[in-house]
């Protein structure tokens, strides 16, 4: 009876596939890798070959340029490639605009590879497709029980009453530049806030690119003061990513209100540590109750548990009788905390 | 619950007072009576539960969750009340959330079995940021960063008047605060302020700009006294009514029982709270044993015995002096004094001068005993009626000159709104010697102001440009014999304190002067500062 350790296995350089000779979310270059989403943790350059698809790919030419990889290959949600005996095929995973899980079935065994995930919905991109699968694996970069995420909705409404309570203040989101910051724009729309946003230079081409898939992001402006007054920013909401807020360029603005978009917002020593002053817990990760509640739902017969805090997820799955080990995968860090 | 519960998060996270004030009128003005009012109480202090018990709250957690996986989530967020507000497993089906009101009442007819049963099913009704604002209110502590006259101040903000008059009623109003809320909204008429032992507000002292403004004025108009370093408070007895108020007006009484067994008058009275030993003053160290306790037991009123060196005299029996002139005041404030003879109270004397020049040398060379341990003069006019407030003219404060030292800057933090972006907040240190016999620096202070906007750019550079080390939003600072940023800081006073490692505290530190050109290991010793000590 070969084991799914056969199929896939960590290895120094990231999840290998033996059989189909190719690497998941691989942290060097290597010969041909499966990349399921464009945060730079995951999407690295230099690949001979990358599998991904098409809004990933994007993402990697947007930020490392044309040549980021040898060759590409897209693969559309749900289609299916096969090679060696080992079927492959990407389902959506919820996390940022092109995300996916990389499904692997080979030697009989259905192995889901979750890259990062969520479940609730985001209007940037594809809800989360759960399946039945012999053996999960899966990141618990939220995986204590203390990350219980609250609505993104009432997040986005403590944001829109500040700006009424404190219409002098520049309001300055800390979101991560890739998939965070295009979320908290569309949440700010759908709350029907219809203002100019400002956004860092960082973030110009990233939400070009959303935009150029659809996703629509309003009325956009970037955040610099050749032409804008510092008082043109007053009650103005500006998103930038985390670490600009602490920085020198946060100075162009009036009486800066820092706030941070992040689901490490939920434990507020991580607020003050930061010396945010609006926390919004929002996250594009899952928090604890959609971590186990969809593990409990895709039923695997085997966790395996690649980055995060994973111990309370392993006691977790020894209460549920869940056979769970942890991979402790190195080279996954949370960008810029931007959870 | 739900809108004190967003009140109480914004206030935590929010370190600036206009800020604060902005959240608390909103929060007054947008929410309806009996919550607002309960709040308000929560707020000043006026609502003290100790209905659950750390250990109790543990114990229901963990009949509801695994042991260990509490375990890894209380180690992860490091507060009780907040990790169970995250972690509670509600059960379904809970009624909706209570609100504040409603707790309140419960709360004051149950009994302690009835509580525990009562806060599980609040915590399974409430979300996460309700069950932190519901567990921090039953365990007596909100810790959000707001003074009872802060929450009074935002009151005033609301209705518009000056927070005096919120003061002036504040005494005779109880919790949910209806009638007061009536008056700020204009629904009804100023709440009557006659309790017998209500506070009245506080006349301030303007602090006199010696420069420009004794040319402008006559020596002849202005009596002196000293101005005792101690704290201002106001103490009542009004038909057996004995009150004991800081100068914002709050009831200080039962930190100090031994006083208000002494308050042997029928009057009010306006002074300083000393340690008062002998009919001597004690420094103001010893005065800080005794404040900020809510209760205070024998052997420490035997050790810091408290008393009241008395400036005015508000109230001689039923008579309202404060539209008095101050020197008919002054008379009847000697005769009354005298004739309490209380043990605890003594006058404060009038510091006799016949010109500003005098004066000038008495600030400079206070003489001998008590005077030498004042924090400067006081000058009034002496047709001054006593106002609330601080207003300009009648009543100067003139400090001594502070102390200074040259101290090198050891660790910058970043400041908040205005100054976001830069690193304003300085930790900065003086000389010793350490367990090597080499020299090494100390901390020996904080301080975030005295520097002009100009300087602060000069400083944050200073600061970005030879970071060694980051620890969250603190930066450790190039600093040692040869090399380092030399403060010269100015502060009040200096005290032993047991909490800093150097063993000193200073009074009001402040940056008075940037000197870039004092090498680093000219700056001051820990030697020089263990000298000044009270």
């Amino acid at each position: 009876m070969p084991k799914p350790e056969s199929v896939l296995c960590p290895s120094p350089a990231g999840l290998y596939c033996p059989p189909g000779d190719f690497y998941i979310d691989p942290t060097r270059p290597v010969a041909r890798a499966v990349i399921t989403h464009g945060h730079a943790d995951h999407a690295r350059s230099g690949h001979g070959a990358v599998i991904a698809t098409m809004e990933t790919l994007a993402i990697m030419a947007a930020r490392y340029g044309e040549n980021f990889a040898g060759k590409t290959e897209a693969l559309a949600y749900g289609e299916k490639v096969s090679r060696s005996g080992v079927e492959l095929s990407l389902l959506p995973a919820g996390h940022i605009l092109g995300s996916a899980q990389a499904v692997v079935r080979a030697k009989g065994f259905t192995i889901v590879v979750s890259g990062d995930y969520k479940r609730r919905r985001d209007l940037t991109c594809v809800p989360f497709e759960p399946v039945g699968c012999d053996v999960f694996v899966t990141e618990a970069t939220f995986g204590i029980p203390v990350f219980n995420f609250p609505e993104d909705r009432d997040e986005i409404a403590r944001l829109v009453k500040s700006l009424a309570q404190f219409p002098e203040r520049t309001h300055l989101v800390g979101a991560y530049a890739l998939g965070k910051a295009q979320r908290v724009i569309t949440l700010l729309r759908a709350a029907g806030y219809d203002r100019t946003i400002f956004v860092h230079g960082a973030m110009e081409s990233l939400n070009a690119l959303y935009a150029r898939f659809g996703v629509g992001l309003g009325p956009i402006e970037p955040a610099t003061v050749e032409k804008t007054k510092k008082k043109d920013f007053a009650g103005a909401v500006v998103i930038a990513p985390p670490s600009a807020i602490d920085d020198r360029w946060s100075r162009r603005f009036n009486d800066p209100l820092p706030a941070f978009a992040s689901g490490w917002m939920r434990v507020r020593a991580r607020a003050r540590q930061r010396q945010v002053e609006l926390p919004l817990v929002i996250s594009d990760h899952a928090d604890w109750n959609e971590l186990t509640s969809t593990i409990k739902q895709v039923a695997p017969g085997e966790l395996w548990i690649t980055h995060g805090n994973e111990e309370a997820l392993l006691r977790w799955s020894e209460l549920e009788g869940i056979k769970a080990r942890a991979l402790s995968l190195v080279g996954y860090e949370d960008e810029g905390g931007g959870g | 619950m739900r809108a004190f519960a967003s009140l109480l998060d914004r206030l935590a996270f929010t370190p600036q007072r206009n800020g604060k004030l902005v959240l608390m009128r909103d929060y007054m003005r947008d929410t309806p009576d009996p919550e607002r009012g309960w709040t308000l109480a929560a707020l000043t202090g006026g609502l003290s539960f100790d209905a659950a018990k750390p250990a109790f709250i543990r114990k229901a957690v963990e009949a509801r969750m695994d042991a260990q996986l509490f375990a890894l989530s209380y180690d992860y967020v490091g507060d009780l009340a907040e990790t169970v507000a995250l972690v509670w497993p509600a059960r379904p089906g809970a009624n909706r959330e209570p609100e504040l009101s409603e707790v309140i009442d419960a709360l004051s007819s149950a009994t302690r079995a009835q509580v525990q049963k009562l806060l599980e099913g609040w915590l399974d009704a409430a979300d996460a940021d309700g069950r932190w604002a519901l567990l921090k209110l039953l365990t007596g502590g909100l810790r959000v960063g707001v003074s009872a006259r802060l929450a009074k101040q935002a009151l005033a903000d609301m209705g518009g008047v000056a927070v005096a008059e919120i003061e002036e009623v504040w005494h005779s109003q109880h919790p949910p605060y209806e009638d007061l809320f009536a008056w700020l909204e204009k629904r009804s008429a100023k709440p009557v302020a006659g309790a017998s032992g209500r506070f009245r507000p506080v006349m301030l002292a303007q602090a006199i700009d010696a420069e420009k403004d004794f040319a402008n004025y006559d020596a002849a108009d202005y009596a002196a006294e000293w101005k005792w370093d101690g704290i201002r408070v106001q103490a009542a007895n009004e038909g057996g009514e004995k009150r004991l108020y800081s100068r914002t007006g709050d009831d200080i009484g039962k930190s100090f029982p031994d006083l208000l067994d002494f308050l042997n008058f029928d009057g009010v009275i306006d002074g300083e709270l000393l340690v008062l030993r002998g009919g001597k003053v004690e420094s103001f160290g010893d005065l800080q044993q005794r404040l900020n306790r809510k209760t205070a037991d024998a052997k420490l009123i035997a050790q810091f015995p408290a008393g009241i060196r008395a400036y005015d005299l508000l109230m001689e029996g039923d008579a309202d002096l404060r539209a008095l002139p101050f020197r008919e005041r002054r008379k009847r404030l000697e005769a009354f004094v005298a004739a309490a003879a209380s043990p605890r109270i003594d006058l404060s004397p009038l510091q006799p001068f016949a010109s500003w020049d005098e004066l000038a040398r008495l600030r400079a060379h206070p003489p001998a005993g008590d005077p030498a341990l004042a924090e400067g003069l006081m000058l009034k006019r002496w047709d001054s009626i006593y106002e609330a407030g601080r207003p300009k003219g009648p009543w100067f404060k003139w400090k001594r000159d502070p102390h200074l030292i040259d101290a090198v800057l050891m660790y910058a933090q970043r400041g908040h709104g205005k100054r976001s972006g830069y690193y304003s907040d300085y930790t900065f240190g003086v000389w010793r010697e350490d367990a090597n016999g080499d020299r090494a620096l100390t901390p020996v202070g904080k301080a975030y102001f005295g520097f002009t906007d100009e300087e602060l750019k000069q400083i944050d550079k200073f600061v970005r440009d030879n970071t060694v080390d980051r620890f969250g939003p603190v930066r450790v600072v190039k600093a040692n014999r040869d090399f380092g940023l030399v403060f010269e800081v100015a502060f009040e006073g200096l005290q032993r304190s047991t909490r800093h490692k150097s063993g000193v505290a200073m009074r009001f530190p402040r940056i008075n002067r940037l000197r870039w050109d004092k090498p680093a290991r000219d700056a001051d010793e820990l030697a020089t500062l263990e000298k000044m000590l009270e």
